[in-house]
């Protein structure tokens, strides 16, 4: 079954979290707990959509956005992308993703925002 | 150069005896208030309790002139500031005082010239207006810092950071818990366990970033932790643990840090080998040479066990970005809070050649003179493939009296330009908010 979803936070209880409240929606959701490695997961899985946090270990999310960005293949380039941020952080670090979602989140508006770019 | 080194290991003593000062104490107190220091940092720094200290700020106890001597340099004012019945200390305050006018008070002419007569018809007012001017000097000081903390402090980023992670895990969780769906009791057990987790973790948290904000008001002063570990040092170095001088976490681990590498110093240089050369022999080098050690560690051994003829000795060590990781000061040498430093300071210019030891001569703004042995050295601790590391060292020494006053040139150092008189200094990078002399 295709991937719904790629998420990639290093917080383990945000994380775990989030798998629940989606998955019980009905969400295929895998879990990455590292930057290192996070472009090449993205390829091999191919998500629908990416949720990012932007402050990860070994490489940030805003590093890592640019990077799939910059993927020669067009349709992975440009897999939607949610970034998960403190609010505040925005500015330039997030210019790229589709959508930003500030910590600390509701439950409903993470259900709904994915809704909205699944859809 | 050597011979200006082997001069500056000569300590200079003063013995005169004690004199009673009943306002010598309260100038003490107006400058160390004035520099927003702490009554415990400045009592270690000049070798006497806190509790002394004390007494004599409240002119209970009297203050001998080498006591004066030392709390002079450890406050950064000529002794004669601080020494009761100088009326020159006092009109060269009130100058002080006019020099530092804001810039938007640039256009006013103090009448300078009448400044004795000034003091002289009114005492009272005068000394409003020093006391003034010094809490306002403070206050800026105090700004600065605390704008700077809260834009760029890495601990206090960092540790926000932990408080905004922990929130959200626990709104998330506990929105999971009271929605009334049907979670099964192996979730509902673990999400119970990742709150009581994460309430811990924001309990922890908060409680350090209260500490740390509440030691921005400690005796009017702001610490960063580099300052805590320095105070730490001052102490003696205390157990990690029992010390009150390590308010932060960020302290404390740098601490503990200090403590592992001075450890792993002293395995390879034990205090005897090294008390017992240096009784013999001044030069650091020589000593590294007899002892077979490199001399960065016989720098740092020095400046740590400050054996006969370095007692007092002091360290400052840089990275590759010049930023200062420890700095052990000399008595009287010019250091200005942390993140800011001189160019000058013949430290930075081992930093562009590396493995050769460079023996300087500065002079302060003051006159002091003092002797400096600088030496970088490099490694690439992630192997060939990895970043070349450059840590350069200072070995501070106060010079004698008439040391380099024949051929050797001497460096004209400050503590950092926005606190350096010197007007015209190749090295200036912002205006001084001191009047130039």
């Amino acid at each position: 079954m295709a991937l719904d979803i790629l998420m990639i936070e290093d917080e383990p209880n945000i994380a775990e979290a989030v798998r629940f409240i989606l998955s019980r929606d009905g969400w295929q959701l895998r879990l990455l707990q590292d930057g290192h490695g996070a472009i090449e997961e993205i390829r091999a899985a191919r998500p629908r959509l990416v949720i990012l946090d932007l402050m990860l270990p070994h490489r940030s999310g805003a590093e890592i956005l640019g990077d799939l960005r910059a993927e020669a293949d067009a349709a992975l380039a440009a897999t939607p992308v949610l970034m998960l941020t403190a609010r505040g952080q925005t500015a330039d670090a997030a210019d790229q993703a589709d959508a930003v979602l500030g910590k600390p989140f509701a439950n409903d508006d993470l259900r709904a925002q994915v809704r909205r770019m699944l859809a | 150069m050597r011979r200006a080194l082997r001069q500056g290991f000569i300590p200079a003593m003063s013995q005169r005896a004690p004199t009673t000062h009943v306002l010598t104490g309260t100038r003490i107190r107006e400058r160390r208030l004035a520099l927003s220091r702490r009554q415990a940092d400045v009592a270690r720094a000049a070798g006497i309790s806190p509790a002394y200290l004390n007494l004599i700020e409240h002119n209970r106890r009297p203050v001998g002139e080498e006591l004066v001597q030392r709390l002079a340099e450890v406050l950064e004012v000529p002794s004669e500031e601080l020494a009761e019945g100088r009326e020159e200390a006092r009109i060269a305050a009130l100058r002080e005082a006019a020099a530092r006018l804001p810039d938007a008070a640039r256009g006013l002419a103090p009448e300078l010239g009448q400044t004795p007569e000034f003091l002289a018809r009114f005492p009272g007012w005068a000394a409003v207006l020093v006391a003034t001017a010094r809490r306002s000097e403070a206050l800026e000081r105090q700004l600065v810092a605390l704008s700077d903390r809260m834009t760029q402090d890495p601990y206090l980023l960092t540790t926000l950071h932990e408080v905004l992670s922990a929130v959200t895990s626990v709104r998330s969780t506990a929105s999971i818990l009271s929605e009334g769906d049907e979670v099964s009791p192996e979730w509902r057990a673990r999400f119970h366990a990742n709150l009581n987790e994460d309430s811990l973790r924001l309990s922890t948290t908060a409680q350090a970033l209260v500490r740390y904000i509440d030691s921005f008001e400690t005796d009017g002063a702001i610490f960063t932790p580099q300052e805590e570990v320095e105070a730490w040092m001052a102490a003696g170095a205390p157990p990690v643990d029992e010390a009150d001088d390590l308010a932060s976490d960020a302290a404390r681990a740098m601490a503990q840090e200090h403590l592992d590498c001075a450890a792993a110093d002293r395995a390879l240089l034990p205090d005897v080998a090294l008390a017992e050369v240096a009784a013999a022999e001044p030069d650091p080098l020589r000593i590294a040479a007899r002892l077979g050690r490199p001399l960065d560690l016989v720098m740092r051994r020095l400046a740590a066990l400050r054996p006969w003829r370095f007692e007092r000795a002091g360290l400052l060590v840089c990275d590759g970005s010049g930023a200062l990781t420890l700095r052990q000061p000399a008595p009287g040498f010019p250091l200005p809070r942390p993140g800011d430093s001189c160019p000058l300071w013949p430290l930075y210019q081992a930093l562009a050649a590396p493995q050769t030891a460079m023996a300087h001569l500065v002079v302060a703004p003051d006159g002091r003179r003092f002797s400096t042995l600088s030496h970088a050295t490099r490694s690439q601790p992630d192997g060939t493939g990895g970043p070349v590391l450059t840590r350069a060292q200072m070995l501070i020494l106060p010079a004698e009296a008439g040391q380099g006053a024949g051929s050797e040139a001497s460096i004209a150092i400050g503590p950092a330009c926005r606190i350096c008189p010197r007007p015209d200094c190749p090295a200036r990078r912002e205006p001084s908010i001191l009047g130039m002399r």
